[in-house]
């Protein structure tokens, strides 16, 4: 026993390292709920008292957590159900049906959803049901039937609540709503949102139904509370196998949220945003860096990783393009400074290439149209320039209006970093007038 | 079911047959015998003749309505063609919400015998489609196995509030074929019913009567019977009631009795013996007596008339039912009082009065007895009221039918045994022409032959069997010596009790009296067992128990209900919802949107209006329209349903004509054209498309129907129901116009002026002026309303409440909102208590919280709570907003700011993806509106909160 005990607290450092990165790669990935939600400790008790109210007393509540997006609203519920879950009279009594607004996307659907979820279908045999109106008033009529305190308690989950208030005529929102505010079947319904102004979608009578119960979660987590998320986020649990590698690891991790550049960089991201999915992204990128031969996160892997993040996504296109391409965007360049930003056409932009070419061009030959032609579209098909013209039929290719997509500082950045590139077309570049 | 012609395929000619006879001299309205009807062009005559059952087109092609023609009558020129029915229902035909009394599962072919009086019974003689078989079954005995399609059976009757069992004789039919009658005299209308107090015990409403005009009346007449024989009054209080009530039937009814009485010899001299008692105030014992006995006297000559009628026809009875059960009944059960009046006490009566056999009977309580009773007792009164009623047929004393030979001999011999009272042995034997005298030596030794289950059995065999041997004679005379003979043992009663001699009391009077009811109702048993073999052998079989409880006699089975109209519902849970525990659990439940409020308070005017003009609209029959309107929350279809419950309530009592409320929600359904479909399945339970369905609607509002009582359509969230061409607004407003409709329409939207904005003018101008608009409720009456749920559970401080109601007073007035709000209150209260026990009252600080919570905008809090860098943002879009004078600017501009910024607070500058992603997701709590994101740096920013809010927010933080 004490044997194998010695063989499993050393196990090869492989083994080690894959075992990390199983458990870290399920909880940034997975999504893993935590022990404890972090943070919202007052909204966690209100929301599973209000839940636990349904269950147990069959009292119907309807309810809207609103947060920003990756605030934990899905989380807190989650937890909040598995602890609802936990209550040995709750266990058997209630029904969860989980709607999205993005997978229903009318009314219809969700109906359908809804009488999966509640295993009602069973009730008509295998026969599936007919038209629209005969499954709501299938269902209306099944919530009708039940009570206070007879039948189960039925909570209802509208993810992305706001997407089911753009349904025709709100129809599924009133009537649930309407249940909840009636003495029929108990139910709970619990919208989450990212929108602040929810409310205002609801119509009248829909809002009226509704109970005006909102949980906001917004964290007011501060920088201190971010790197110790980070710390405990990136340390292993105390049931790992390997207890020496479980202290090496634990300890590097220690080592690595006190460097003072690894302190910088998640200050630069906890500033971009507080959203811990970000987070797990940037720490993931820095633990795939992790191998055998290098079994601890190390400043510069995150340094790498945030890089990674942070990266302009056109600065990398820039980099792909032909010399003769780039020459294009100059010109969009010089015509947004000399014309203000106003849209411009191929044509324009033609000339202005011609007259780099004519002035101070050596290195660049001079293209045929149709060949300039081609690397335009090509830009447009990069979304790198735009057609500000609705109507492209009725007008001739070269007369479209176009509008330029970047950003001066993105454009010099780009001809920075481009390999081998030309100087006379650097300096066009820079020359405040083309 | 005979084949009947819809008026749609072919046209139906109508003659009048046979000889006519004057009905009415000053009505000019003549009585015909029979009706021709032939289809056109076709060679096959129908006839039909009063006592057969009917057909009568309705607003159903496929299930029209049954009745049971009682006569017909025209005017002089013979155009007008009028039938005087019976009606009977179709499940389908009885109130959704009362279908669950039966308690089983319907016969599809089972009709209900209508003693309601809401339908008139007077019918147009073309709308008769032709002719059906009507077949009863008794209570206990199950349905004969469908297979003979046209064959309608009848149970139970429906009196509009319950089904009872139907009293086999209902379904007997009129005698002799219903020959032409001379007008009779009219008699004064009785006290109406609902003069007289009234106990409404489990009286089940049946006559014996053969007339079926009469039935029609029972359920008024069963009232003032309950008064007077319910059992389980007692007799004073039966008396106190019956002197107090100046109206009292029982009065009114001998004082009638007197006097019609007086055309057979029998009665009048019966009646003789009761002379002395004044018919002043205070009634005396005999008098009392003497009632009673003329009723009995009454019903069994009618039960003999019945008898002799019914020996030709093959109708069957229900055996338990027949009539004289209730008279075999009355020494032990309903008699009591009487015998209570003459002072003999029960217990002393009890063991030698009644037979053995017959004591421990009455003494053991048995289903079947109590109904038997219960059916038996108003079912004489009735018969009594007969007299009073003006119904042109008039079975009774006076009818001529009673003038004939049988009445005669029963009267004749009910003489004869006034005079022969001493000897009961003479009596019994002289009553029984036939020689049966079932004594209980009798009964005894032949019970030991037959093997019977039951006692009761037992007994009723017995008489059948002695029964048995007379019945060889003609079964009219039988049935005449039986009506005789009973109609002796009564009087012999009542002169015993005159008399108060314990002697009369012999053991052998009781037994041949009781017995001879047994015969009676054998005989009746014995017509039947021809036809009725089969039923008669289950019944044998099952026995007592059978009899005693009917719910366990083998029933059809349940039909397993289509899929398609399965009732879904939500499991049931397995624990049980627990009960508020502490006091701001049980405010809370009280607070809660859904529990249902003992009265509705503030909104006393618009319920007194609407229930004034439903109540009006109910009465007369007529239809209507009411748009009801004002903001959500203001209780407008609470207070409709309030008003439906008063209205249920005072139907129930029978102060207004029973009425049909149906709801539909413009949200609930799908498509406007829904609203059709929604209505015809509740009011027929009929599932069909919606085209079909309007079609039908407007078939059943526009065409007349005779039965037809008023549908109050509730009709919530109209502007729903907005089509492109009005057409489902236009109908709904429509069918109230038509004359037949007997519709009235009450709608609800939010808006007041609803119907000028969307209705096109023939729409709004069906609608009509009759508008109500709730208002916002006021904060006195919001704080009245939380007050009156509460219910003295103290639970808030009064200034909380007043806060909360002042707050949404002066927001929204809206009460839902309210009583969220109290709700929360309760919450916070709750959770702020340091001790779960020692929550004290709700004080205005929890209900400022819960305010807060609910009416504060979000949005500071939210851009407090922002990065930094959404923070900078903000920031950038409001400095390019006053840099542009603009409140709009492009990603673009927006992001040149926030670079400089950036740089201004020492902070690395973002990447315009880090940009980007920044602007979305303030999008996303729409801090800030967005163009759609495809535009990228184009896309324009315009804020969602006001600039001075997100500086406000900003230096918050700052600081």
């Amino acid at each position: 026993m004490s044997k194998r005990k010695v063989k499993e607290t050393h196990m090869p450092v492989g083994e080690c390292i894959s075992q990390v990165q199983m458990i870290l790669r399920e909880r940034f990935c997975h999504q893993r709920l935590p022990e404890k939600p972090v943070g919202m400790e007052s909204q966690h008790k209100h929301l599973l008292e209000l839940l636990r109210r349904t269950a147990v007393h069959g009292e119907s509540n309807s309810v809207l957590i609103v947060g920003p997006r990756g605030s934990g609203k899905t989380m807190l519920l989650n937890c909040v159900l598995r602890e609802l879950l936990e209550v040995k009279d709750v266990n058997k009594n209630v029904l969860p049906v989980h709607l999205n607004g993005l997978l229903q996307t009318d009314d219809r659907i969700a109906l359908k959803e809804i009488t999966r979820q509640l295993n009602l279908e069973n009730v008509v045999g295998d026969k599936v049901f007919g038209s629209f109106a005969e499954n709501l008033a299938f269902l209306l009529e099944a919530l009708k039937k039940g009570d206070r305190s007879s039948s189960r308690p039925v909570l209802f989950i509208l993810d992305e609540f706001d997407l089911f208030a753009h349904h025709k005529n709100q129809t599924l929102l009133y009537n649930l709503l309407d249940v909840s505010q009636s003495a029929q079947a108990p139910v709970a319904v619990i919208g989450l949102t990212c929108r602040l102004d929810v409310l205002e979608l609801l119509e009248k009578r829909v809002k009226s139904r509704f109970s005006h119960r909102q949980i906001h979660l917004l964290s007011s987590l501060s920088f201190i509370q971010y790197l110790d998320n980070v710390r405990s986020q990136l340390s292993l649990p105390q049931d790992f196998p390997d207890t020496k590698f479980y202290d090496e690891w634990n300890d590097s991790i220690k080592t690595l949220c006190e460097d003072q550049s690894v302190v910088d960089v998640l200050q630069r991201h906890y500033n971009s945003s507080k959203d811990f999915r970000s987070l797990h992204l940037l720490l993931m990128l820095a633990l795939s860096r992790v191998s055998a031969s290098k079994p601890a996160i190390k400043p510069t892997d995150l340094l790498e990783a945030s890089r990674v993040c942070m990266v302009d996504s056109k600065a990398n296109i820039l980099h792909g393009l032909s010399i003769l391409e780039l020459c294009l965007i100059i010109a969009m360049k010089h015509l947004n400074d000399i014309y203000e930003g106003e849209p411009f056409n191929f044509q324009m932009v033609h000339n202005e290439f011609k007259k780099f070419l004519q002035r101070k061009s050596h290195s660049i030959h001079n293209f045929d149209k149709p060949v300039v032609m081609k690397a335009f579209e090509h830009l447009q098909q990069l979304e790198l320039i735009k057609s500000m013209d609705s109507s492209t039929a009725k007008i001739q290719k070269e007369y479209q209006l176009m509008k330029l997509l970047l950003d001066h500082s993105q454009i010099m950045e780009a001809l920075q970093k481009y390999p081998q590139c030309p100087t006379d077309v650097k300096q066009w570049a820079m020359s405040a007038f083309g | 079911m005979v084949r009947y012609f819809t008026r749609l395929r072919v046209r139906r000619i109508y003659k009048w047959g046979g000889r006519p006879y004057i009905f009415d001299r000053k009505l000019k309205s003549y009585g015909f015998e029979y009706l021709n009807m032939s289809v056109e062009g076709q060679e096959a005559v129908t006839t039909v003749t009063p006592g057969q059952y009917i057909l009568i087109e309705g607003n159903d092609d496929e299930y029209p309505f049954v009745a049971k023609l009682l006569k017909f009558f025209g005017d002089e020129s013979h155009k007008q063609k009028k039938a005087l029915v019976q009606w009977f229902l179709r499940l389908s035909e009885v109130p959704q919400n009362k279908k669950l009394l039966l308690g089983r599962s319907p016969h599809p072919q089972e009709i209900f015998y209508y003693l309601g009086r809401a339908c008139d019974n007077e019918i147009n003689a073309e709308s008769i489609l032709g002719t059906v078989h009507v077949q009863h079954v008794p209570e206990d005995t199950p349905f004969p196995e469908p297979g003979t399609k046209d064959t309608l059976y009848v149970k139970l009757s429906w009196d509009t509030k319950a089904f009872n069992v139907l009293d086999p004789v209902l379904m007997q039919d009129t005698p002799a074929s219903t020959p032409p009658k001379p007008a009779l005299p009219l008699f004064p209308p009785c006290a109406s019913p609902t003069a007289t107090p009234v106990s409404r015990g489990p009286v089940r409403r049946a006559l014996p009567t053969p007339d079926p005009t009469v039935m029609r009346r029972a359920g008024s007449v069963s009232d003032t019977r309950a008064t007077m024989s319910a059992g389980k009054r007692s007799t004073l209080e039966a008396e106190s009631i019956h002197s107090a009530s100046k109206l009292s039937a029982s009065k009114i009814l001998s004082a009638k009795r007197r006097g019609s009485a007086a055309d057979t010899p029998g009665v009048r001299k019966k009646l003789q013996l009761s002379i002395g008692a004044s018919p002043g105030k205070k009634m005396t014992r005999a008098d009392v007596l003497c009632e009673l006995l003329d009723e009995e006297m009454e019903s069994e000559k009618v039960i003999s008339l019945k008898l002799s009628s019914s020996v030709s026809h093959s109708l069957q009875h229900g055996c338990s039912l027949s009539p004289m059960r209730s008279v075999c009944k009355t020494p032990n059960g309903q008699r009591r009082f009487p015998w209570k009046l003459s002072s003999i006490s029960l217990d002393r009566l009890s063991p030698t009065a009644l037979g053995e056999q017959d004591f421990s009977r009455a003494t053991t309580p048995s289903r079947r007895k109590e109904s038997a009773m219960a059916i038996r007792e108003p079912a004489l009164g009735v018969l009594a009221e007969e007299d009073s009623e003006d119904s042109p047929m008039q079975p009774i004393a006076l009818t001529p039918r009673s003038k004939r030979k049988s009445a005669q001999l029963v009267s004749l011999r009910i003489r004869k045994q006034l005079n022969l009272l001493d000897n009961t042995q003479e009596l019994i034997s002289d009553g029984d022409d036939d020689c049966f005298v079932p004594s209980k030596k009798d009964l005894q030794s032949s019970s030991d032959e037959e093997k019977t289950v039951s006692e009761e059995e037992t007994r009723g065999r017995n008489c059948k069997t002695s029964v048995r041997t007379p019945h060889k004679t003609p079964s009219k005379k039988v049935c005449m010596a039986v009506g005789g003979f009973c109609g002796a043992c009564v009087i012999c009663f009542y002169r015993n009790l005159l008399d108060n001699t314990q002697k009369l009391f012999s053991d052998g009077d009781d037994d041949c009296f009781v017995p001879s009811m047994k015969a009676l109702q054998s005989s009746t048993d014995e017509e039947k067992s021809e036809e009725e073999t089969v039923v008669r052998k289950t019944r044998g079989r099952n026995g007592k128990t059978s009899a005693r409880t009917p719910c366990k006699t083998p029933s059809k089975k349940v039909t397993p209900s289509t899929p398609r109209h399965a009732t879904p519902s939500i499991p049931s849970r397995t624990v049980p919802a627990r009960q508020p525990g502490n006091i701001l659990d049980e405010a809370r439940a009280r607070l809660h949107v859904s529990s249902v409020p003992e009265s509705l308070p503030c909104r006393e005017q618009e319920f007194q209006d609407i229930y004034n003009f439903v109540e009006s609209k109910v009465m007369d029959g007529t239809g209507g329209c009411m748009y009801i309107s004002g903001v959500p929350g203001t209780g407008k279809t609470a207070t409709i349903h309030e008003v439906i419950r008063c209205l249920q309530h005072a139907s129930d009592m029978d102060e207004i004509p029973t009425f049909r409320f149906i709801e539909i929600n413009g949200m609930k359904m799908t498509d406007p054209h829904q609203a059709y479909v929604q209505i015809l399945q509740k009011l027929t339970d009929q599932k069909v498309t919606a085209d079909h369905a309007a079609a039908l609607l407007e078939k059943r509002f526009s065409n007349p129907a005779p039965k037809k009582e008023t549908t109050v359509l509730l009709v919530d969230e109209l502007d729903l129901l907005w089509t492109r061409k009005q057409n489902v607004m236009y109908n709904l407003f429509d069918w109230p116009t038509r004359r037949h409709a007997r519709l009235v329409v009450l709608t609800i939207a939010n808006t007041m002026d609803l119907p000028e904005r969307i209705m096109i003018n023939r729409v709004a101008s069906r609608l009509g002026l009759t508008r109500m608009s709730f208002q916002p409720y006021s904060f006195k009456q919001l704080q009245q309303i939380i007050t009156s749920r509460l219910n003295k559970v103290k639970a808030f401080e009064e200034d909380a409440l007043q806060l909360v109601s002042r707050k949404v007073a002066a927001l929204s007035g809206d009460a839902r909102r309210c009583l969220d709000i109290c709700r929360r209150a309760t919450e916070i209260c709750e959770h702020s208590a340091s001790h779960p026990s020692s929550t004290g009252l709700v004080r205005m600080s929890h209900v400022m919280e819960a305010l807060d919570e609910m009416f504060s905008s979000s949005y500071i809090t939210a851009i407090g709570c922002a990065s930094l860098q959404e923070q900078l943002f903000l920031r950038a879009v409001i400095a390019e907003f006053r840099r542009l004078g603009l409140e709009e600017a492009t990603f673009q501009q927006v992001f040149v700011q926030h670079r400089a910024l950036s740089r201004v607070e020492g902070l690395q500058p973002i990447s315009v993806s880090e940009g980007l992603a920044v602007c979305q997701r303030l999008g996303a709590c729409r801090l800030l509106l967005l163009e759609a994101s495809r535009l990228d740096m184009l896309q324009r920013v315009r804020l969602n909160v006001s600039q001075d809010d997100v500086l406000y927010a900003l230096k918050a933080v700052r600081d």
